[in-house]
């Protein structure tokens, strides 16, 4: 990997260079739009040859780890190859064609994939229904708490107000409840990194309104007491709410319906391996049992004999209605759709099992090394979590230092300070698709920067030293914001 | 199957290391209660060649019509250099630029694309995006309420001529957070929205202002004095608009009333149709409001060897630091697709984009005239439009569209269940993708099916 920076694009602009070949041609007539209403001067953008456009995206590529060219252990995100079949059907040219508002007499094959799409949601879930609508976990989150809020005003049970978070939940989880106009009740974990069970009973009562879980949870241990949980909850009148990050690890051996949840949003951009795309697109499918099915979000796939059809809000009067302009993000729901089939239900149960497998085996080796698990008497589910606090504090060499050094051995550095309950934590989730060589040679450089922490230790501390960048001064990018470039600006 | 690397042998070692026998030991803490069976669901596994021969027929079934659909998601030539580039692995299947110094190539990205759509809307700085038009207007209208403080109505004044799934979806996620939309009336022989609605609420208190250009029905609003209006009287201006119109209509910043934040759907702007998604929204917005703005935003900065470098920033607004008192729950940008407009607009650049939406235009004026001149067909408004236009038929509208689909021509977008006093209305299209020769046949199949019925 070159590490060389590469100008902006438009430092490259000279006035009057275009791409032309991609321009349409020159219309004639005078355009009538009204003075008034007219550009007066041309918008900022680059004049540049196709060539350097090219080379200049290319060479930004070049600067960037990703699970194509890198080992990317990021806990939570499950950083699993994304299958390249997956992408080139989904962007078969009548696929990538097909507008939104197409008539159903032209919209038979797509609405096929996305119908078997929900139905094999539904079964390795076992929820009852699904939508395919939200287009990111956090706006599924939203669906599923305003589904909730919705289920309960329809039952005139207006004082229903509280969502319960344990203190290790993702932040999109009570961010998500804030912005359903819910207040956010925190519960804490125990040390064996179960959810508090006293706690829990303390805080449900006539004002709850359900609380979220992730399961495995954020602590990357599985929820044993999962069924007390829901039987509290559901007892004080209120609705379980699955968060799906972690779904890998249990894919086709729990079922989240089983477990007593009510409502479940999916990552497909991690469990069902759509590309992450440097920050998105996601999708966030939502799963419900029955009691919530009127109120999923709109539109959803029907069908009607071999016909199917978009289901909206007049076949669903009591839906929460549209998150979107269309229907979401049907690009992503084509490749987690070819993802599934190609899996099958045999590959469902090898995900977990393999994912976990691996997990497992890196806590195996790490804890023999001298590294220190944050829950050493627990089985690691899909992701495991060690905290370097001893070394943070007897070497002053931090989570975020052998994080950065990891780059220089040529890894992403795992998740660093989530969950924000470890101090000093590094949370690993290494996917199925990861080989044992692979996660060897990760160890392996694991134990190297513990050696070079003691040995030399600002080495560490400094690094990374190969990437094209180093330790970004974050203060100063908030302080002086520069958030754009500007004509004339210096580079 | 998989994608699975593990051999027997890997398996063996593996489990030895752990100290256990099998894979199934390693879910042992998991209750037998709630262990699954098999998921009968899910059909069993397929090669890549067998998924491959479904996909192609399904995707075949769906043909490629001659489509004049706008109405919010717009057909455009997408140079192939654009996901050529898009699709590359280091793009395609990089992370959320969270280590910046592994990330340049994402972050360097979304900075050039936050430069351009600042200037595109003519505001000061832009995010690195929202999940998709509608949404980002619905987090524009909670940003609004955020920044006019010194109202407390929650009340925003959003015109009829607003697409109706952007209506719909902030309706549905703002009424969460109490927030009100109220309607304004269109004028019903121009199209556009007259100052008179807004004049209705003189001396109420008003939250925030939205305003689309070009309007759904395609019609330009005079926004300046709309915009003006609310801005004289304190009022956040919001707008909604396309962005491959910019390159020929005067940018929300530099309306009278300058908008205080701007959004729109980013799709014409090198991402294909898609069936609807993954699209991406994009806002821009005055730099006294960016502590107030969702997402994620990308700055520039130095590093340890003071060198120039990008990071995320002003992260403290987002939800992994303020958990529930974040701006938004949003922990996406459409990344894949930002990185696709970026290239797209670099390729275009101020005079191709201006090319393209001239040739939108055009060739909407010819669509226009070739339809309104055949019998049962006229015009729905006399103002000023912009690459869409509003037709009314003699007849119900759905039947044509039929006939017109079943000679794989998708004529427009029957506006009748969303609009009904617009009696038998059509919204269509024409990009520069449509060729006169194109709209030629539109106009002698549209022809055709209006005699059919006529003589039936």
């Amino acid at each position: 990997m070159p590490a060389r920076a590469e100008k902006l694009i438009f430092e490259y602009s000279r006035p009057g260079r275009g791409a032309t070949d991609q321009w349409p041609r020159e219309f004639g007539a005078p355009l009538d739009i009204p003075a008034e209403l007219a550009r007066r001067a041309p918008p900022l953008l680059p004049e540049v040859s196709e060539l350097e456009v090219v080379r200049h995206f290319t060479r930004l590529s070049q600067l960037n780890f990703s699970i194509d060219t890198h080992f990317y252990p990021l806990g939570s995100c499950t950083m699993k190859y994304n299958p390249k079949a997956c992408n080139a059907f989904a962007m078969l040219p009548p696929l990538l064609a097909r507008h939104p508002l197409a008539p159903l007499s032209h919209s038979q094959g797509v609405l096929a994939c996305l119908h078997e799409l929900q139905e094999m949601l539904k079964a390795v879930t076992g929820m009852q229904a699904v939508s395919l609508t939200p287009m990111a976990g956090a706006q599924g989150e939203f669906a599923g708490v305003a589904m909730i809020r919705a289920y309960h005003r329809s039952r005139g049970d207006l004082a229903r107000k509280e969502i319960i978070v344990p203190e290790a939940a993702h932040g999109t989880n009570p961010a998500t409840a804030t912005m359903c106009g819910c207040i956010v009740k925190e519960i804490p974990v125990g040390a064996d990194g179960d959810v508090d069970l006293a706690a829990l009973e303390a805080a449900v009562g006539p004002a709850t309104a359900g609380i979220m879980l992730t399961n495995p949870s954020t602590l990357g241990v599985f929820e044993r007491r999962i069924l007390e949980v829901a039987e509290v909850v559901h007892a004080a009148g209120g609705l379980l709410y699955y968060d799906g990050a972690n779904l890998n690890a249990i894919l086709g051996k729990v079922r989240p319906a089983d477990m007593g949840f009510d409502v479940i949003h999916m990552n497909l951009h991690k469990t069902f391996s759509t590309p992450h795309g440097g920050g998105g697109p996601g999708a966030g499918a939502v799963g419900v049992s029955k009691r919530l099915e009127p109120f999923l979000p709109v539109p959803i796939v029907g069908k009607e004999g071999e016909r199917y059809r978009w289901l909206t809000e007049r076949d669903r009067p009591q839906s929460i209605g549209r998150l979107s302009g269309f229907m979401g993000n049907a690009g992503v729901l084509l490749r987690a759709y070819i993802y599934m089939r190609m899996l099958g239900r045999e590959g469902m149960r090898q995900v977990a099992e393999h994912a976990t497998l691996n997990a497992n085996y890196l806590l195996a080796r790490l804890a023999r090394a001298g590294f220190e698990p944050a829950y050493p008497a627990r089985r690691a589910s899909h992701e495991l979590i060690v905290t370097l606090k001893r070394m943070a504090r007897e070497l002053e060499v931090t989570a975020m230092d052998f994080a950065k050094r990891l780059l220089d051995y040529g890894f992403h550095a795992p998740t660093t300070y989530f969950p924000l309950l470890v101090p000093e934590c590094l949370l690993i989730e290494p996917t199925e698709t990861e080989s044992k060589q692979a996660l060897d040679a990760f160890v392996d450089a694991m134990i190297a920067i513990g050696s070079e922490a003691r040995a030399d230790p600002e080495r560490v501390r400094s690094a990374p030293h190969s990437t094209v960048v180093r330790r970004l001064d974050d203060v100063r990018a908030a302080k002086q914001l520069d958030l754009g470039w500007k004509q004339g600006a210096a580079s | 199957m998989a994608f699975i690397p593990h051999t027997p042998e890997d398996v063996a070692e593996m489990l030895a290391a752990i100290g256990v026998t099998s894979i199934e030991q390693l879910f042992d803490e998991i209750p037998a209660s709630v262990r699954a069976g098999e998921l009968s669901g899910v059909p069993e596994a397929m090669s890549e060649m067998e998924i491959g021969k479904l996909m192609m027929q399904r995707a075949g079934a769906d043909g490629l019509p001659l489509s004049f659909i706008g109405a919010g998601a717009y057909e455009h030539h997408i140079p192939a250099a654009v996901w050529a580039i898009a699709t590359r692995g280091e793009f395609y299947s990089a992370y959320t630029p969270y280590q910046a110094e592994a990330s340049q190539g994402t972050l360097q990205t979304i900075y050039e694309f936050q430069t351009m759509i600042a200037s595109l809307t003519g505001m000061a700085v832009a995010n690195a995006s929202l999940y998709d038009g509608a949404s980002a207007f619905a987090e524009a209208l909670l940003m609004a309420v955020r920044i006019h403080r010194k109202s407390s109505s929650l009340k925003i004044l959003v015109p009829r001529a607003v697409h109706p799934h952007y209506r719909d979806a902030a309706r549905a996620i703002t009424s969460q957070q109490g927030l009100k939309l109220e309607e304004l009336a269109y004028d019903p022989q121009s199209g556009r929205t007259p100052l008179e609605a807004l004049q209705a609420h003189e001396g109420a208190d008003i939250s925030a202002l939205a305003i689309q250009q070009p309007n759904f029905f395609g019609v330009l609003e005079d926004a300046d004095a709309l915009s003006d209006w609310a801005r004289s009287r304190g009022m956040p201006v919001i707008a909604i608009v396309n962005p491959t119109s910019l390159a020929l209509l005067r940018p929300p910043g530099e309306w009278r009333g300058a908008a205080d934040i701007v959004v729109g759907e980013g799709q014409p702007l090198g991402v294909p149709l898609s069936s609807g998604g993954p699209y991406f929204g994009f806002m821009a917005s005055r730099m006294e409001h960016v502590r107030q703005m969702p997402g994620r935003i990308v700055g520039r900065t130095l590093d340890v060897a003071n060198e120039p470098g990008f990071t995320l920033t002003l992260q403290a607004r987002e939800q992994h630091i303020r958990r529930g008192r974040a701006t938004s729950n949003i922990c996406t940008n459409q990344g894949l697709m930002v990185t696709a407009a970026t290239v797209y607009l670099s390729l275009m650049g101020p005079r191709g984009l201006e090319r393209v939406a001239a040739a939108c235009h055009a060739r909407t004026r010819e669509l226009h005239g070739a339809l309104c001149r055949i019998e049962g067909v006229r015009a729905a408004f006399t103002g000023p439009y912009f690459h869409e236009c509003v037709l009314q038929l003699d007849r119900p509208v759905a039947p044509v569209l039929d006939a017109l689909a079943a000679r794989d021509i998708l004529g427009g977008f029957d506006l009748t269940p969303y609009y009904p006093e617009l009696g038998h209305a059509l919204l269509a299209c024409a990009t520069e993708t449509k060729t006169s020769a194109d709209i030629r046949t539109l106009a002698s199949a549209l022809r055709d099916a209006l005699q059919a019925q006529h003589a039936a």
